[in-house]
């Protein structure tokens, strides 16, 4: 039996090495650096980095939040749709429709709304063409709209596809019986689906999160200007000065920004469940 | 007259069951319709526009002109889908070299620290990853890797590792283990049992991850752009300079060479990927 056993880790040892060598040994050396100056402790690359920064990471924040808060609307809303809906050919039609960006590359996502939001962008010009707008009123959405649009345009088939497999998976019998029991379908999705699926909806969350912090191509491509988001930042500190120092400090606010998200979403989750 | 007339149409309407609530919802399903279709045949518009400038609402001239650009066998865009492919090639293999060992040690529930092994592969996906790519960037300076293909290949596997991985378990732990154990009884060795019993029955689940890992080493640009920039191009490189330079024809036809693997695999994905094999993911 014990000999089983070691011949089991010697399978996973070479995957583990790989992570072990090439990413955790990176990510502490990350840390590290962003803590020390010459082998000592120090808090000067921080300061620095909040000193240039924290506009940009105020941005960050702000842009993270609102994408995240109306990717979970417009989540919800699909998914409810889909499940809740008396109208067969529609939730068809809409389970076909959100899957459309799943697979589409965030870089192709950038380049497609690059072009179709700027003020004289294909948007732009069909609300021109229906009447909707003269030529003087158009705006250039390139920009933090244009980098929450993009957020949202791309991640929704994401959140939505874990929402409504939560969704799917409920107990039908429960809808059921509340709508016998007279219940509108809004009741049915704020009291009795909506508290069940909420730990899928926090892990979507904090997954589409964690990808916001770490896309480098849409802030390049789309954030024309400043603000702009830490990820720009951070590319900018290394290509142009080589100051990995500063750099990984703001790594380390970005690691800090995504670790009180998830803190605060156990914390949610365990409350929860110590209440039940 | 006319309130009997309204009454006639309301009540039409209601035996057709077409109430307000269909309407509401058609006009949502149609606004996500144009604003995910919006952008698509903006980009489309855009491969076949050889100019489109200010007051044109739609290209003043339409043609191939740029396709014939990029498909000349010496332009940039044939060159970085070359390496493109080759890189998401051998990722694939790595990546599988790695897995397929692991996925089958882990998708056993006697392994000891199951969760922790499961739980380190996840990470490099949980935090975000630029800047440890930063970092591997300077430490592979110091060995010489930098902008080598070896070196963009390392660093898309550790991140197709934990696609690979997870997947490789959920298709190993959908396996009979009934068919293993009669296969050992009945004299055969553990290689012949893996490769003849084990193998072909994770086949599915595992072309799948290969899919997967193919799929984000040819998307992945971050991770290139500091490892492999500039000796190394690859599409999404190249999309992002042409893009940058303004030269939009140029950007919007890699991107559509991008798009076409990811379609396919829209369609691939559901052949392969079985609800049930699904349900056993990261169990």
């Amino acid at each position: 039996m014990r000999q089983t056993t070691s011949h089991k880790l010697w399978l996973i040892a070479p995957a583990a090495l790989m992570v072990g060598i090439f990413f955790l040994y990176p990510l502490c050396f990350s840390l590290y650096s962003a803590i020390t100056l010459d082998g000592s402790l120090t808090l000067t690359h921080l300061d620095k980095a909040f000193d240039l920064y924290s506009k940009d990471i105020l941005f960050t924040i702000i842009i993270v939040l609102i994408s995240v808060a109306i990717l979970a609307i417009l989540s919800i809303t699909i998914a409810a749709l889909i499940t809740l809906s008396p109208f067969r050919s529609l939730t068809k039609t809409l389970g076909f429709l959100y899957r459309l960006p799943l697979f589409i590359p965030f870089i192709v996502t950038a380049q497609m709304m690059r072009t179709f939001l700027a003020k004289n962008g294909l948007m732009n010009n069909a609300f021109v063409a229906s009447g909707l707008l003269t030529p003087m009123d158009t705006v250039s959405f390139l920009g933090w709209s244009g980098i929450i649009i993009t957020f949202v345009w791309k991640q929704l088939a994401f959140s939505t596809l874990l929402i409504s497999g939560a969704m799917a998976a409920l107990d039908e019998s429960q809808i059921r019986a509340a709508r016998n029991l007279g219940a509108s379908r809004l009741r049915i999705l704020l009291q009795i689906i909506l508290p069940q699926i909420i730990p899928t909806l926090g892990v979507a969350i904090v997954l589409s999160i964690v990808t916001m912090m770490s896309v480098l191509s849409v802030p390049l491509m789309i954030g024309t200007g400043s603000p702009t988001m830490m990820t720009a930042d951070m590319a900018f500190r290394i290509n142009s000065y080589g100051d990995y120092h500063v750099a990984n400090a703001l790594g380390l606010v970005s690691y800090c920004i995504c670790a009180g998200l998830a803190w605060f979403y156990l914390r949610q989750n365990l409350k929860e469940k110590g209440a039940n | 007259m006319s309130v009997s007339q309204n009454r006639n149409v309301f009540e039409m309407l209601n035996l057709q069951s077409l109430r307000p609530s269909f309407w509401l919802q058609s006009v949502f399903i149609l606004l996500l319709a144009l604003i995910l279709f919006g952008p698509i045949m903006n980009l489309l518009i855009w491969t076949v526009a050889e100019s489109w400038y200010f007051p044109h609402a739609l290209p003043s001239q339409w043609g191939f002109k740029y396709w014939q650009q990029v498909f000349n066998p010496y332009s940039d865009v044939s060159g970085s889908l070359f390496t493109s492919l080759l890189i998401a090639v051998l990722t694939v293999a790595v990546c599988m070299i790695v897995s397929i060992p692991a996925g089958y040690a882990l998708s056993k529930r006697s392994m000891p620290l199951r969760i922790f092994w499961m739980l380190l592969f996840l990470i490099p996906q949980a935090f975000p990853n630029l800047t440890v790519y930063m970092n591997i960037a300077k430490l592979f300076y110091g060995f010489g890797l930098n902008g080598t293909v070896l070196g963009v290949i390392i660093v898309h596997s550790v991140h197709g590792l934990m696609f690979s991985i997870w997947i490789s378990v959920a298709a190993f732990s959908s396996t009979d283990p009934m068919l293993e154990r009669a296969s050992r009884n009945l004299g055969a060795g553990p290689f012949y049992t893996f490769f003849h019993i084990v193998l072909p029955q994770a086949a599915p689940g595992l072309i799948a991850s290969c899919i997967f890992v193919f799929l984000e080493s040819l998307d992945e640009f971050t991770g290139t752009f500091f490892v492999g920039s500039p000796n190394i191009s690859t599409l999404p490189l190249l999309l992002y300079t042409a893009s940058m330079e303004g030269n939009y024809q140029i950007a919007s036809i890699t991107a559509l060479i991008l798009l076409v693997p990811s379609i396919l695999f829209m369609v691939i994905i559901n052949k392969f990927m079985r609800p049930d094999m699904l349900s056993k993911l990261g169990k």
